[in-house]
């Protein structure tokens, strides 16, 4: 394989590699027919990303030798960053890049031509693996919400840092809402501040879900793919079905496309009473609302602190009546094919993930469900585990931009 | 017990989110009181914040358009919250480029202070964000500890020099020692000095001035050339030096020998007092 990127294409890549970064500790390098892929995905399996560049996306792009098979290769995603850590720098001094596997040497060999007649060269080892694939198919998904990377940019901008999900919905007059997720700790009194963001339906290029669906998931991901679609200013779409299911964050231009798949949490079924649903649906109070400064429930409160000035001991609240959500525990539909051979998930909706893991790994046997558990990190939440399968190089197909 | 208010003036937005990153910057958490007349954060006198308080006062009619406050009862009209400053600063820092932003007493999953902004955006539509603040409320029988500090009988009081230069003079001399030695006198002398086993550096300002002293002060009939004394942690000094981002339109030191430093700030409406315990 060798391929030569030149001018601010460059930078372009270095910026993916920086959101892919986000994701996972090692890169999947693969050359297509179709162009270059990379990819990733996360140590518990719950995050995987690709980028495609397009031969075109080049200034000369060989997927391989003639004669040859294409390699694939994984590589460190540290020692691949390192090559494009400074931006600034890819941007003032790099002119072009040539990325070339499979030479003399079993090396992917990275080089910068830089001003001045300077070249960099980075040789890195790799591992011959198998394709990474995550199955996923964003025409599948019911929900599809399409808006310019800048404004989903802006809407993320209020969350802090630290924050580790966000819960995405539909909330009353088809407004889209974001509001920090925090996990219910019974016995916590540090309550950690709650942000929501809403937005009118009129800022979205398409939005296509009806009131009262949601979803949660990773905010650091998130914010990788759109700290890229934002410098190349492409519009976002995120697909995705109930709770439970993997979303799709989709970017997509003629030079290249991305897909981040993120797993989402699978909510508490309504029904099990010592799960209590952790923020109140999507019809919450703050939702805005012409008069809501002017009628809101304070007199309820004011009992609650009268309370509290006669026995500051024991603090007793006004018990919030919580209605269940206005998600029905949807893990109904038609189940795709993949779905009916696998075993019997313990979670409903959760998709089993059985075929993670050791096939990526090149082969080595199926573990048993309970051994991939074990060797995930400690997820606090139940997150649906995305399913990869050992592929041949062929991509999904990419998500069909819909009229709004 | 209620309370509401909003801002629509985006000066006054700028302004009260410079206090509150300047509470932020002071005090992990502190005490909001509200009266119908005022807005105060205090930082009580106690142990685990190293025995620094703070007093900061605002007049609410020059922040808020609207201000609606019922306290706990006719006779005890007001409110004390405890929340973490952080959690204010960082809401009211999305409030930038705000249309109105609204503050509110709720009780939504815990009791809580809700900010609510009103962005501008691109298009007609509206944006709005709400930061749900979580609050304590504090009983009565404790508001006693949160009363407005009363400023001690100084022996010197001093205007201070841009607080700029001083915070780059202290941010150099915390490398060195973690004592630093505030000395003042009333001819407008003041001295930042730190001593270790190796070095001694001082820091001469000359000529700052001295607010007119009240009769009662301990200063009154003292050797203007008489230096007082005190020393205190560095560290709690820089603290407070670093939130002041905007030149204060007046900053006094006040020296009560060997007890505490006091510092007495005025940014255009809003009073800062600041305690610094005296180090034995």
């Amino acid at each position: 394989m060798k391929c030569l990127v030149t001018g601010g294409n460059v930078k372009v890549l270095g910026r993916a590699v920086h959101s892919l970064s986000r994701i996972g500790d090692e890169l999947y390098l693969e050359p297509l027919d179709d162009g270059l892929s990379l990819r990733t995905v996360n140590s518990s399996r719950s995050a995987y990303a690709c980028f495609l560049f397009a031969p075109l996306f080049f200034q000369l792009y060989q997927a391989a030798s003639p004669g040859q098979d294409p390699l694939r290769c994984k590589i460190l995603m540290k020692s691949f960053l390192s090559v494009f850590r400074s931006l600034a720098m890819l941007e003032k001094t790099v002119e072009k890049c040539c990325i070339s596997l499979g030479g003399r040497s079993s090396l992917l060999v990275i080089q910068l031509h830089c001003k001045y007649g300077v070249r960099k060269t980075h040789n890195l080892s790799f591992q011959d693996c198998e394709s990474l694939q995550a199955v996923f198919d964003p025409a599948s998904c019911p929900h599809v919400l399409r808006a310019p990377a800048k404004l989903l940019g802006e809407a993320v901008l209020p969350f802090p840092p630290a924050l580790a999900e966000v819960t995405l919905g539909i909330g009353r007059g088809r407004r889209v809402i974001l509001r920090s997720y925090q996990e219910e700790e019974a016995d916590s009194t540090v309550k950690a501040m709650m942000t929501e963001i809403s937005i009118g339906e009129e800022d979205f290029q398409q939005l296509q879900a009806q009131e009262g669906v949601a979803i949660t998931f990773c905010l650091k991901e998130f914010r990788g793919l759109l700290s890229f679609a934002e410098s190349a200013n492409l519009p976002l779409s995120i697909h995705f079905d109930a709770p439970g299911r993997p979303a799709i964050f989709a970017i997509k231009d003629s030079l290249l496309d991305g897909h981040f798949v993120l797993a989402t949490l699978l909510e508490p079924s309504p029904h099990s009473p010592e799960l209590r649903q952790p923020a109140p649906p999507l019809q919450a109070p703050s939702t805005p609302h012409p008069d809501d400064f002017a009628n809101d429930d304070i007199d309820s409160y004011m009992i609650a602190m009268e309370t509290t000035v006669a026995s500051e001991g024991s603090r007793t609240l006004p018990s919030i009546s919580l209605s269940p959500g206005l998600q029905p525990p949807c893990n109904c539909g038609p189940n795709s094919e993949e779905e009916n051979e696998a075993e019997p998930s313990a979670v409903p909706g959760t998709p089993p993930p059985k075929k993670v893991g050791a096939e990526v790994e090149a082969g080595v046997g199926r573990p048993g469900r309970s051994s991939l558990r074990n060797s995930l990190p400690p997820v606090p939440v139940p997150f649906a585990v995305l399913r990869l399968r050992p592929g041949r190089g062929t991509l999904p197909p990419g998500p069909q931009p819909r009229a709004s | 017990m209620k309370f509401r208010a909003k801002i629509a003036d985006a000066a006054c937005l700028n302004h009260f989110t410079r206090v509150s990153s300047m509470v932020a910057k002071l005090a992990k958490t502190c005490t909001v009181r509200i009266s119908p007349r005022q807005l105060n954060f205090i930082l009580a006198d106690k142990v685990a914040s190293g025995g620094v308080s703070m007093w900061c006062e605002l007049e609410q009619e020059n922040f808020f358009s609207e201000f609606q406050m019922e306290g706990v009862s006719a006779e005890n009209n007001e409110i004390y919250l405890e929340l973490t400053s952080e959690n204010l600063s960082r809401a009211l820092k999305t409030a930038q480029n705000a249309r109105a932003l609204k503050i509110k007493l709720t009780n939504k999953h815990f009791p809580c202070l809700t900010v609510s902004i009103e962005l501008l955006s691109v298009s007609s539509s509206s944006r709005v964000v709400t930061h749900d603040i979580p609050i304590k409320v504090i009983p009565r029988k404790l508001w006693k500890d949160l009363q407005e500090p009363v400023v001690p009988d100084s022996d010197v009081s001093i205007y201070l020099p841009v607080l700029k230069t001083v915070k780059s003079v202290v941010e150099r001399m915390k490398n060195i020692s973690n004592h630093l030695i505030v000395e003042a006198n009333l001819n407008g002398d003041l001295n930042l000095k730190i001593e270790s086993e190796l070095v001694c550096v001082t820091t001469h300002f000359k000529d700052l001035g001295n607010p007119p002293s009240a009769s009662a002060d301990a200063s009154h009939g003292r050797d203007p050339e008489q230096m007082a004394e005190v020393h205190v942690d560095i560290r709690k000094l820089l603290q407070f030096l670093a939130g002041q981002q905007s030149t204060p339109t007046k900053a006094v030191c006040r020296i009560v020998g060997d007890k505490v430093l006091h510092l007495d700030v005025l940014h255009e409406d809003v009073s800062l007092q600041y305690f610094i315990p005296a180090l034995s």
